[in-house]
C-alpha cells in the first residue's frame, strides 16, 4: 500500500475492480481512506474483540514481568509439580519453575517470533508472487526458485544455516538476539512459497481483467499498477496466509528448539512449553492447557483481525 | 533426539521402588508352565522405539540392530544378568582352569556344542565361526565390530567342533570375538558371497540371516517391523514358547511405555527413557511391570582442558596450544563438581533407574572404585575453592571474575528432555557459586557425529563442558579407560577423531594403562582400573560423573521369564519367555 | 496450452537436475555423520573404516555422478526387469541406503501403502470437508455455521499434532480402549472384519491430519468466495434470474478456485512427503518416518532420493496447477 496522505482522493475509486466507480469520495469532502477502513473495521464485532484480546495479550507479556517478578528460570525444587496456588497461579513444572512466569516470558518470544517471521514470509511471498505474476519475464525464473525452495529438505537446511551463521550472529548480537534473528530468518525464508504461489495465481487472473486493461491503456506505470490495482485485489488470500503463518511460525519454533536448533534449552517459548508438557498430559493436564490455550487464542484473535481487515478493505462492503 | 543408549551394562537389579519389581529367575512353579511343545503360547509382541534397520550387527553398530539380530543370531557365549559369561553355542566357557585359555594368554580354544543346526537344517560347524572372523576382518567390509577382533592373529578350525583364536600378544581379556550380542556367528554358506566390499549387496542375507537362535525372520521391513517365527531346528525342542514374534519399531519411549503399561497392546517395551513419575503413573494402570537393571552407563560432565574460544584462529581452538583459561585449574573443576547435588539429579531424572556416582567405572564390582569424594553437595567448600583459585566477584554482578575475565562457561549436550532438565539444574547450582553458564543443546546426530566440518561435535568440543553418557562393552574396562591417554586426543591433524575429548594428558596415566594391558591377574587388574578411575575423577576432576544409569524396560504382566540384562542383548533369553496363564 | 505444457516439461529437466545438485550440496555440507548413531564404544578408527566402506572417501562430484547414474539409469532398468522379467540391471549397483544396506527404492515401495492409506486418505477427506465448509461459510458469512467453522478450524490449525495426537491416544486408546495406539503396517485387508480393523487403526491419524488440511483449505476457500460473491458479475447473473445454486456453485465457485487450486496442488506432493510428526505419534512408519529417521542417521542416498522424488512431484503438480488456472480462467495465457 502506498502512503495514504499523498493520494487520498483517488484511492476509493480505483479499488473497485469491475463496473462503475463508487461515488464514495466524490460527493462530499474526500475522507481519509484509512479512517474509513477503521470505521468499517470497528463495526466488525469479532475483529474488535480479536484486536482487543490480542492487545491484551501483548500487554500481558509486555508488562507482565513487571507485575509478576518471579524469574522464569528460577528452579525451586521443593515446589515442583505443584498445582495452581496463590504463590503459583498456574502451578509449577517438573523442576519447580513458575509456569505463569514462563508463560509470560515464553509469550514475548513466541509472539515476537510469530509476528516477525510471518511478516518476513508474507513480504517475501507477496513480493515474489506479484513479480512473477505480473512480469512474464520473471515468472519462469521465480517459480522455479519457488519449486527449489519447496523441494529443499528443511532439517538439513536448518543444520547448515545454523552451522554457517550461528557463531557470526552470536558474536554480533549476543547469544539470544543472535539466535532470535536466525530463527525469524529461517522460518520466514522457508515458509514464503505458499503465499508466493497463491498470490501469483491470483495476479495472473487479475491482470487480465478489464479494469487493469483500462488502467494500462491510460498509461499507468507498472509500479502504480501493482500497488494500486493488483495488490488490493489479492489482499484476502494474503490475510489468510498471515493468520495461518503466525500459527505456523509459533509451532515451527517449538520444533526447532525441540531439535536443538532454536533458543537455549532453558529459554521458555509457548511451543516448547506445550511440547515439554505433552509427556505429563495425564498427570498434570493443566500444564498442557496454558500454552495450548495461549497459542490457540492468539491465532484465533489474529484470524478475526484478519477477517475484519478483509471486510474493511473491501470497498464494495465498505460503501454499503 | 536420538538418545545414545548404547547401554551394555550391568548387574544389580533395582528393587525397592514401588513400581519396579525385582525380577527373580523363574521359580519351580513357573518352570512347569515353561515346558511343553514349541510354539504353544502363540504370539509375543515387542516394541522398540528405535526401529531396527538391519539384522546384521557387523554392518551396523547400532544397539537396536544388534538386539533385533540377537533373536536370530547367537554368539558362542553371552554374559548373563550378573555379567558372568555363559556358554550358548559353546559347550563351556574356556578358562585357564579348564585349559581353554592358554597359560600365556595368547590363545583361546572354543569347543562347540555337538549336533547344532542352523535354521535351514544344515549343521553348524567350526567353519562358520572361522568364516565369521574372516567376514568381519576383511579390510574393505567396514565391519562395525572390528574392535572385537583387534589383536587377533589367526582363527582356525582344529576340527569340526573346535575353534582356536590366537592373539598377536597376550590378551588378558580373550572374551572379545564371538562373545556377546555384537559378535554372533554368521552362516558361512549364506554370507560366502558377501565378503568385503560386496557386503552391502547381500540385502536378503542382511535382512534375513540364517541363525541358530530361537526365531527366524519371516518378513523384515527396515525401520518398521520385523515378523518372526519359531526356529524349527532350535536346539531345545520345547523352546521357544512362542510360535511367532513381532518386533515393531518407531515412535518415542512414551508411546512404547503406553503400549505395554497402559493399553496392553504389546508385551515388551525396550529402554524407556521417561521421567520416573511418568513411568510410575503408567504402571499404575496395572497392565504391565517396569523392570530395571544397572550396567556401566554413566551420565557425566566432561571438562575441556583447552581453550575453545571463538577468538582463536580456526585450527587452534580446543587444541593443546592453548590451555583453558578457567578450567585448567583443578580447584575450579573440583568446585564445579561439588556444587552439584547428584542425588537430586537422580531423583528428578532417573528415579529408581539411577544412582549417584563419583566414578566413571561403576561396575562390575571388582573394577568399581569406592570413591565418593564428589558427594555430598558442598556449596561453601566450592565457593572457598573458587576464592582460593583467585576467582572473586569484584564488580558485584554475581559472577566471579579474575583479571577482567568472567567465570562464564558454555555447557553443551545433546537434545534430550532429561539432559535439558539437568542442564537447567546445574546452571542454577553453578550460578549459586558465582559461575555463569550458557546452555546449548545440539541435535544428537550432529553432536555424536564425527563430521570434521561441524563445530558442534563432542570430539571437537568447541564448548567448555559437555554432558553425555558413555559405557563399555562387556565387563572389561581397559579400552574404555584407555580413551583418556595422550595419543587419543582429537585435533585438526587427526580430523578431530579421538576419544580423549578432555585433552587430558598425563604420562603417569598412560604408563598405568600400559601396565593394565600387560596384567593378566584379575585382582591386580581390578586394582589398576580403580586407580585409573580415581586419577581422572577425584584426583583431577577432568570428568565429573553424575549418575550411574540403569536401564528401564517394561513387560506386560502376562509375559513371564523376562530377565533384564544390561551386559548383553536385552533379548538374550527370549527363548525362555512364556505366557503366564 | 499444449505447447506451453510441452515447453514447461522441457524446462523441468534442467530445473530438476539443478535441484538435485542443490540438494546434494546441501546434504554434503550439512554437519551430520552416518556414524552418529553408532555407540561410543566403537572406536573412532573403526568408524572411519565404516565411513570409507560407505564410499564417503570419494570426492563429492563422483558421489553425485554415481547417484545420478544409479537413479536415472539403473533404477529404471530394474523396474523394467521387475515388470518383464528381463535381466538388464543384473549385477549393477542400485541406490543403496547406508542405514539398511538395501536398495532405497525397495523401502520406498514398502512404505507407500501405509502412506497412501493414512496421509493420502486424510488429504482427500480434508479437502472434501474443507470445500463445502469454505463455500457455505462464505455464502452465509457471520452465521453461526461460519463462526463455528472458523473457531474449529483455527483451533485445529494452531494445535500441533504432537499434542492433538497424544491427546486422542490418551482418550481413545488408554481411557476408553476403543482404538489401537499403534498402527500395524503388516495388516492385510481381505475381508470385512479386517477392513474394520484397518479402519480402526487409521481413524485417529487420518483425523489429526485431515483437521490440518481442512483448516487451511477452508480458510482460503472462504476468503476467495467472499472476494467473488460481491462482484458485479454475480449481481448480473442473479438479475438474469439464474437460480442461486447455479450462481454460487458454478459462477462464483469457478472464479474462486484459483487460490484453492494452488493450495491443493501444493499439498499433493506433501502426501508423498508423509507426515513426520503424526506418523511418529501413531507409529504409522510411512515415508515421513523414513525421511526423518534417514535424516537423523544421515543416510544421504535415502534422503537424496526421497527429496528428489518429492521435488519431481512438486514441479509436476505446480505445472498441473498452472494448467488448471488456464482452464478455470481462459483469460490467463502463458504464451
Amino acid at each position: 500500500m502506498t502512503d495514504p496522505v499523498t493520494r487520498p482522493k483517488t484511492a476509493p475509486v480505483i479499488h473497485n475492480a469491475v463496473g462503475p466507480a463508487q461515488p464514495a469520495g466524490l460527493s462530499a469532502l474526500p475522507r481519509n481512506q484509512w479512517l474509513e477502513v477503521w470505521d468499517q473495521f470497528r463495526r466488525h464485532k469479532g475483529a474488535v474483540a480479536g484486536l482487543g484480546f490480542f492487545m491484551l495479550m501483548l500487554l500481558a507479556v509486555g508488562v507482565g514481568p513487571l507485575l509478576w517478578d518471579i524469574d522464569p528460570k528460577y528452579i525451586d525444587i521443593p515446589a515442583r509439580n505443584a498445582g495452581p496456588s496463590l504463590a503459583h497461579p498456574f502451578g509449577t513444572d517438573q523442576l519447580g519453575r513458575d509456569t505463569l512466569a514462563r508463560m509470560i516470558s515464553g509469550g514475548q518470544t513466541s509472539v515476537a517470533v510469530g509476528l516477525m517471521a510471518m511478516a518476513l514470509s508474507l513480504f517475501l511471498g507477496t513480493l515474489i508472487g506479484v513479480l512473477a505474476g505480473y512480469f512474464r519475464r520473471l515468472d519462469g525464473l521465480l517459480m522455479r526458485l519457488t519449486d527449489l525452495f519447496l523441494a529443499l529438505p528443511l532439517l538439513p537446511l536448518l543444520l547448515v544455516v545454523i552451522m554457517l551463521f550461528r557463531d557470526t550472529l552470536r558474536s554480533a548480537f549476543g547469544p539470544e538476539t543472535g539466535i532470535f534473528i536466525l530463527i525469524v530468518a529461517v522460518i520466514g525464508m522457508t515458509s514464503w512459497m505458499q503465499t508466493a504461489r497463491i498470490v501469483r495465481g491470483d495476479v495472473l487472473a487479475i491482470k487480465e481483467r478489464e479494469f487493469v486493461l483500462a488502467a494500462r491503456s491510460i498509461g499507468t506505470p507498472d509500479r502504480r499498477m501493482i500497488t494500486r490495482h493488483i495488490l488490493p485485489n489479492v489482499m484476502s488470500p494474503i490475510l489468510v496466509s498471515a493468520t495461518l503463518g503466525i500459527a505456523n511460525a509459533i509451532i515451527t519454533e517449538s520444533a526447532l528448539s525441540f531439535l536443538g536448533l532454536g533458543f537455549p534449552s532453558d529459554f521458555p517459548t509457548w511451543g516448547r512449553l506445550l511440547f515439554d508438557s505433552t509427556d505429563y498430559l495425564q498427570q498434570y493436564p493443566e500444564r498442557v492447557m496454558w500454552p495450548g490455550l495461549a497459542i490457540s487464542l492468539s491465532v484465533l484473535s489474529v484470524n478475526y483481525i484478519g477477517d475484519g481487515l478483509r471486510d474493511a478493505l473491501d470497498p464494495r462492503i465498505r460503501g454499503r | 533426539m536420538k538418545l545414545r543408549t548404547a547401554l551394555r551394562g550391568a548387574v544389580a537389579i533395582a528393587a525397592l521402588a514401588p513400581f519396579v519389581v525385582p525380577i527373580v529367575a523363574p521359580t519351580m512353579a513357573d518352570a512347569e508352565t515353561q515346558t511343553g511343545e514349541r510354539g504353544r503360547d502363540g504370539e509375543v509382541k515387542i516394541i522398540y522405539w528405535q526401529a531396527p534397520s538391519i539384522m546384521n550387527p557387523f554392518l551396523s553398530g547400532g544397539t537396536k540392530d544388534a538386539e533385533a539380530a540377537s533373536l536370530v543370531l547367537e554368539p558362542l557365549g553371552r554374559y548373563d544378568q550378573e555379567g558372568n559369561p555363559v556358554a550358548f553355542l559353546a559347550a563351556e566357557i574356556p578358562t585357564i582352569a579348564n585349559g581353554g585359555v592358554s597359560e600365556d594368554l595368547t590363545s583361546i580354544t572354543w569347543q562347540i556344542k555337538p549336533d547344532l543346526k542352523w535354521s535351514d537344517g544344515t549343521a553348524f560347524t567350526s567353519a562358520d565361526v572361522v568364516f565369521t572372523a574372516e567376514y568381519c576382518m576383511d579390510p574393505d567390509g567396514g565391519c562395525a565390530q572390528l574392535a572385537k577382533f583387534e589383536g587377533v592373529e589367526t582363527v582356525e578350525a582344529l576340527d569340526e567342533l573346535t575353534v582356536k583364536v590366537t592373539f598377536k600378544e597376550p590378551k588378558p581379556n580373550p572374551y572379545l570375538p564371538f562373545m556377546g550380542g555384537q559378535s554372533p556367528i554368521l552362516q558361512a554358506a549364506q554370507f560366502a558371497e558377501c565378503m568385503g566390499a560386496r557386503a552391502p549387496e547381500c540385502t536378503d542375507a542382511n535382512f534375513n540371516p540364517i541363525g541358530t537362535g530361537p526365531f527366524t525372520v519371516k518378513e523384515f521391513r527396515p525401520n518398521d517391523v520385523i515378523t518372526m517365527e519359531a526356529n524349527p531346528h532350535y536346539r531345545d525342542p520345547s523352546k521357544p514358547a512362542f510360535a511367532t514374534l513381532t518386533l515393531k519399531g518407531g515412535g518415542d519411549s512414551a508411546a512404547a511405555g503406553r503400549a505395554v503399561l497402559e493399553t496392553g497392546e504389546y508385551d515388551y517395551a525396550w529402554n524407556l527413557l521417561l521421567a520416573p513419575e511418568v513411568i510410575a503413573n503408567m504402571a499404575a494402570a496395572g497392565k504391565g511391570t517396569p523392570v530395571s537393571a544397572f550396567g556401566t552407563l554413566v551420565e557425566r560432565i566432561e571438562i575441556n582442558l583447552t581453550d575453545p574460544s571463538a577468538d582463536l584462529p580456526e585450527g587452534e581452538r580446543s587444541t593443546l596450544t592453548h590451555p583453558h583459561p578457567i578450567l585448567s585449574d583443578g580447584r575450579v573443576r573440583k568446585a564445579l563438581s561439588i556444587a552439584i547435588d547428584r542425588d537430586l539429579l537422580v531423583e528428578i531424572g532417573y528415579g529408581q533407574a539411577g544412582r549417584a556416582t563419583c566414578n566413571v567405572v561403576p561396575a562390575p564390582a571388582m573394577y568399581a572404585s569406592d570413591n565418593t569424594d564428589c558427594m555430598p553437595q558442598d556449596v561453601e567448600r566450592a565457593k572457598a575453592l573458587l576464592d582460593e583459585a583467585g576467582w572473586t566477584d569484584s564488580d558485584g554482578d554475581g559472577i566471579r571474575d579474575k583479571d577482567g575475565k568472567k567465570l562464564s562457561l558454555l555447557f553443551q549436550t545433546s537434545v534430550n528432555a532429561v539432559r535439558q532438565d539437568f542442564q537447567a539444574l546445574i546452571k542454577q547450582w553453578w550460578s549459586d557459586i558465582g559461575v555463569e553458564t550458557e546452555l546449548r543443546a545440539i541435535d544428537g546426530s550432529v553432536y555424536f557425529g564425527g563430521d570434521p566440518g561441524s563445530p558442534d561435535t563432542f570430539q571437537k568440543f568447541y564448548g567448555d563442558v559437555g554432558l553425555f553418557a558413555n559405557n563399555f562393552d562387556g565387563t572389561d574396562p581397559e579400552a574404555y579407560l584407555a580413551a583418556y591417554t595422550c595419543e587419543k586426543i582429537p585435533g585438526p591433524e587427526s580430523q578431530w577423531q579421538g576419544e580423549n575429548i578432555n585433552r587430558f594428558c598425563d604420562p603417569a596415566y598412560d604408563e598405568l594403562i600400559a601396565e593394565l594391558g600387560r596384567t593378566g591377574d584379575l585382582n591386580e587388574r581390578g586394582r589398576i582400573a580403580k586407580r585409573l578411575n580415581d586419577m581422572i575423577t577425584k584426583d583431577t576432576d577432568i570428568v565429573l560423573p553424575l549418575v550411574d544409569r540403569g536401564r528401564v524396560s517394561a513387560h506386560s504382566n502376562s509375559l513371564g521369564g523376562v530377565i533384564l540384562n544390561t551386559w548383553d542383548s536385552e533379548l538374550w533369553n527370549v527363548a525362555d519367555w512364556y505366557r503366564v496363564k | 496450452m499444449l505447447i506451453f505444457t510441452f515447453r514447461r516439461l522441457l524446462i523441468s529437466v534442467p530445473t530438476l537436475l539443478f535441484i538435485a545438485l542443490v540438494i546434494f550440496l546441501l546434504l554434503d555440507l550439512s554437519p551430520g555423520d552416518p556414524m552418529a548413531q553408532v555407540p561410543l564404544t566403537v572406536p573412532p578408527e573403526v568408524k572411519e573404516k565404516m565411513r570409507l566402506a560407505l564410499g564417503l572417501g570419494e570426492p563429492g562430484y563422483i558421489r553425485f555422478a554415481k547417484w545420478l547414474i544409479q537413479f536415472f539409469w539403473i533404477e529404471p532398468l530394474n523396474t523394467v526387469d521387475h515388470i518383464f522379467g528381463t535381466g538388464f540391471a543384473e549385477g549393477k549397483l542400485r541406490v543403496i541406503s547406508w542405514q539398511t544396506r538395501s536398495p532405497v527404492m525397495d523401502i520406498i515401495y514398502q512404505r507407500l501403502p501405509q502412506t497412501l492409506w493414512v496421509v493420502g486418505l486424510s488429504y482427500v477427506v480434508g479437502v472434501l470437508i474443507a470445500l463445502p465448509i469454505g463455500i457455505y461459510s462464505a455464502y452465509r458469512q457471520y452465521s453461526v455455521f461460519d463462526q463455528a467453522g472458523t473457531f474449529v478450524s483455527m483451533v485445529g490449525y494452531s494445535v500441533p499434532p504432537f499434542f492433538s495426537g497424544v491427546l486422542l491416544i490418551v482418550i481413545f486408546s488408554v481411557k476408553l480402549g476403543w482404538l489401537p495406539s499403534i498402527y500395524d503396517t503388516t495388516h492385510v485387508v481381505n475381508d470385512w472384519a479386517s477392513f474394520k480393523v484397518q479402519l480402526k487403526q487409521m481413524i485417529m491419524p487420518v483425523m489429526v491430519l485431515a483437521l490440518q488440511t481442512t483448516a487451511q483449505i477452508s480458510r482460503f476457500m472462504r476468503a476467495s468466495m467472499l472476494d467473488n460473491l460481491n462482484q458485479d458479475y454475480v449481481r448480473t447473473a442473479r438479475a438474469k434470474g439464474m437460480s442461486e445454486s447455479v450462481v454460487v456453485m458454478v459462477h462464483v465457485l469457478r472464479n474462486s478456485m484459483i487460490p484453492v487450486v494452488t493450495v491443493i496442488a501444493m499439498g499433493v506432493p506433501g502426501i508423498f512427503g508423509g507426515a513426520i510428526i503424526t506418523e511418529q505419534v501413531f507409529k504409522v512408519n510411512g515415508i515421513g518416518q523414513l525421511l526423518i529417521t534417514s535424516i537423523q542417521a544421515n543416510d544421504l542416498p535415502m534422503v537424496q532420493t526421497l527429496t528428489f522424488i518429492f521435488a519431481v512431484l512438486i514441479v509436476v503438480f505446480n505445472l498441473i496447477a498452472d494448467i488448471l488456472y488456464g482452464v478455470l480462467d481462459p483469460r490467463i495465457r502463458y504464451d
